[in-house]
Parts: C-alpha cells; structure tokens; sequence
C-alpha cells in the first residue's frame, strides 16, 4: 500500500512516490466534483473539526466543503469566538475537540509545528492546513497538481517562486513537492525576503534577486503576496517600491515563455504582486487553482482516514 | 498451485456466448449500455462490447465504474486506490450491464449499484460476469454468466484477457495463506 501515515503534517517528509499517489487520487476526486451529484460516502459518519487558530476564509472553506463532499460532519472552530480567547491551551483545546469523538482535526496555527505537536498526543488524524512560516501541504500539493495537469509533468520544469519566500509555508511546501518531483525552483525578490540560504533547502533550488533571471526560462511563476502581517519588520520600503522591482507587469510579461503557466495561492493584491490584466489572461491558471485545492483536500482526507486502519490491523 | 479453467480459445467462446445472451435480452440495442467495474470488469466490458458490436452492426457503449467509495469495508483498510469512472453519456431509462471478472460476496456489485444510481436512474440495471465462484453474502444473483466455478474460500481466480492475445485464460490458484478473509473482487 502507498499511503498508511495517520497525518498529513508536512510534505518534507513525503517520499515523491507518497506525493504522486495524492495527486492520482485527487485527480478520480476532481471528478467527482464534475458530476451532477458531486458527493460521495467515503468518509460517512466521520467527524472532521476544522481547527482555524489563525483566520483563514479560502482554505477553511475549501477544506469544509471537501469535508461535506465526502459525507463526513463539518465543525468549524475559529479563535476569535473561542475558549482560546479565554485562555485555554492549544492541548486543552485540541482533547476536548476529541473528546467530542473527532475523527479528523484540521489544524491552521500561527506557530510553526503546532500540527505536529497535536499529532503526538491525539488519537485523530491531524492534517497541516498552515503552521506559521513552516509548511502549507495542501496547498503544495495543488500547486504540483495543477501544474502537472496543465504541462503533463513537473520532472524538469523550470519554476520561478516570485516574492516574499521567507515568511512563506507555501513557498517551503512548493520547494519539497517540486523538487522531489524533480523540478528545477528559481526563488526571487528581494534579497530581505529572499535569503540566500534556500539554497541548501533541497538540490536543484537556487536563489536569484535578478527578476528578468528568474522569469526568463520560468515554464511556471508562482507570485507570492507580500505577508504583512507575519513581517516583524519593514522588510523593503514601500508597496509601490516593491510593485516596480519585483510586481508582475505587463512590460515583464513579453519577457516571459508564452506557454508559461501564471499561478498565485491567494488572496491577490492587483497591481502589486501581479498586473489585473496578467490575473485575468490566457496564461493564468489562478482559480483552477481554487477548484483543484478541493480535489486535493478530498484526497488528503480520504487517504489519512485510511491511515489508521492498517495500525488496527497491524 | 494454479490450475486453467478456461483456455483462451474457450474465453473467446465464453464472450462470444455472453454477448449474444446480453443481446437476446436487449434487442434494443439502442438503450444499451455496458459499464465495466474497475478494475477486472473493465477490459471483460470492452470485450463484450466488441463482441455486441458486430452481433447487431453498430457500436455499443461502454463505461467504467469505480467502487470505491462506495464499500462497506472502507473503515477496515487503508484507503484503496481509486481508478477513473467514466459513464459514457446519460444513463437515465437505459438499460445497464454491469460487467465484472469474478462474481465473489456480492458486496462489490451491492456498491456498484449505490455509485451507478449517482449518475441517474436507469430502466433496468443486469449484471454480467464471467466466473461465479460462489460464496455470497448478500441476495443478488447475475443474469449472464461465463462458466460457474466451485472454489475454496482459500482460492483465488483470475480473468486475464488484457488484449484479447494468447496469454488469456481463466486461473484457480490456492493462495497462501488459508485464514486471510476473502478480498471483495
């Protein structure tokens, strides 16, 4: 059997064959969701708890509605209405939601490893939806998706990973599932957010701040927006600044391969990061990037709920 | 230990004698659709497709179903493997032959029947295999079948029909180990 993990925690420790049997899985998924009746009862009778410590609308939604599309029962929980308010920790939080008979706990927290730590002492399959600066896995594994759905393969794709690298999971998610898929990953911006140590993160990553470098060979650009609010410090002098050096614009955009794929994980901020007319042309594949997160997150709850049964078994 | 229960000469007369049951039953060749449950019953359904094809002089269609999700064994295994399910146009007052290799417990046809009735309600659903080995445990019972076979729960059989080549034929093996639970195929 491919898949036997209980968790979904990062996608450093997944072996390229762990991330390829995800990918084949969420593409029978994608499916589904194409149906008349886009709802299947792999997970009936399951209670999934999304666990949002940190705010999120697009993954939460994606992750409640993958949830719904595999007939198991949706409680979303955020901090801000919370007994975390009330000073109750992470743990306490986490045992009571168990207590509850959870069977899956979907985890965002500011803190980087904070799903790992719930790993250790729960019974319930913990799936990563964002831990600090550490690791985003689903949304790697979107990325990979739809980039190889699009091209047909990831091995010896040149990818360009444009913008704030250094406060970002989903630039550390991207970096493991593209190189172990055999990706060649460009990082660019500038140097404060890109710091030259990425470069011994895996083979094959190297660092350039020289943007024209980066989009020259790029088959794939994946912009990044600027995370203000993980920024301890001003890390470059303004939007305007930031939009002139390293913005995807039209004029940068005749430099770019014509069958370049353009993706971004959202929210986009137009006309810094990304030109409005670049977000809604032919080469961007942004909100097919929104439809296959849920055929991934499909997939990632189907195969981690499988992963207990074999230690059952076992 | 492997024994041949059918030859490949034999298989081909099997489908032969199959599609022509499926088509006395079905002279309205227009409503009929053949979906082959993944993954043995598919490349069976491609065969017996063909098969139809030249019995009433104009092409059949024919799908492939996945089970998966659909098992009552889910919560006691890893995750299987899902394979494509492709329903070839709308199924909606066709008539339905579900296709499979071996005919076991009948717990995957029970789940092919809840997956098929996703993509609509069809007039008539008939099942076609092509080995009944026995050993039901649920009240469903084929309308076509290749040859019944007498078999140990310790047994195993094997449809091999990949490309219709010489290597084809029908297998009975004696699998290791006796006490393992038979496997829903």
């Amino acid at each position: 059997m491919i898949w036997n993990r209980k968790h979904l925690l990062d996608l450093q420790s997944l072996s390229a064959e762990e991330i390829i049997h995800v990918l084949d899985t969420a593409r029978e998924f994608k499916a589904v969701g194409e149906r008349s009746i886009k709802k299947v009862p792999a997970l009936r009778g399951k209670t999934v708890i999304n666990l949002f410590v940190e705010p999120s609308t697009r993954t939460r939604i994606s992750f409640e509605l993958a949830a719904l599309r595999l007939s198991a029962d949706v409680i979303n929980f955020s901090a801000e209405a919370s007994s975390l308010k009330k000073g109750e920790t992470l743990k306490d939080t986490a045992r009571n939601l168990e207590a509850l008979n959870a069977d899956i706990i979907i985890l965002r927290h500011g803190a980087s490893g904070a799903p790992h730590f719930l790993a250790r002492f729960l019974g319930a399959h913990v799936l990563n939806a964002g831990d600090g600066a550490h690791e985003h896995p689903t949304q790697g594994l979107l990325d990979v998706f739809t980039i190889r759905e699009k091209k047909g393969r990831v091995d010896g794709l040149n990818v360009t990973i444009l913008g704030d690298i250094l406060y970002s999971r989903v630039a550390r998610s991207n970096i493991w599932a593209l190189t172990k898929l055999g990706a060649k990953v460009t990082l660019c911006g500038p140097p404060t957010l890109v710091p030259k140590s990425f470069e011994s993160f895996a083979p094959n990553v190297r660092v350039t701040w020289n943007i024209d470098e980066a989009l020259r060979d790029a088959d794939v650009i994946n912009l990044l927006r600027i995370q203000h609010e993980r920024q301890k410090a001003s890390m470059f002098p303004s939007t305007g600044e930031y939009a002139a050096l390293f913005g995807l614009n039209t004029a940068r955009m005749t430099k770019v391969k014509s069958d370049a794929l353009i993706m971004h994980p959202g929210p986009i901020n137009r006309g810094v990061e990304i030109a409005s007319s670049i977000a809604d042309g032919p080469q961007s594949v942004i909100l097919e990037q929104v439809t296959n997160g849920l055929a991934v997150r499909m997939a990632a709850l189907y195969l981690v709920n499988g992963g207990a049964s074999l230690q059952v078994a076992g | 230990m492997s024994s041949l229960l059918l030859d490949s000469a034999a298989l081909q007369r099997t489908f032969a004698r199959m599609a022509h049951e499926i088509a006395e039953a079905n002279p309205d060749v227009g409503s009929l659709v053949l979906v082959g449950i993944q993954r043995g019953g598919v490349p069976v359904a491609r065969r017996l497709a063909f098969e139809l094809g030249q019995v009433f002089g104009r092409p059949v269609p024919c799908g492939t179903l996945d089970v998966t999700f659909y098992r009552d064994d889910l919560n006691q295994r890893t995750a299987p493997t899902v394979n494509p399910t492709e329903i070839p146009g709308d199924i909606q007052g066709k008539t339905v032959v579900l296709v499979d290799d071996v005919f076991f417990t009948g717990r995957t046809i029970r789940a092919a029947m809840d997956a098929l009735h996703e993509f609509g309600r069809p007039s008539r659903v008939q099942l076609a295999v092509v080995i009944d080995r026995g050993h039901r445990q649920l009240p469903i019972r084929p309308d076509v079948v290749g040859k019944e076979v007498a078999t140990l729960l310790s047994q195993s059989v094997q449809v091999r029909c990949s490309q219709g080549g010489v290597d084809d034929g029908v297998f009975l093996r004696d699998t290791a180990t006796l006490s393992s639970a038979p496997s829903v195929s």
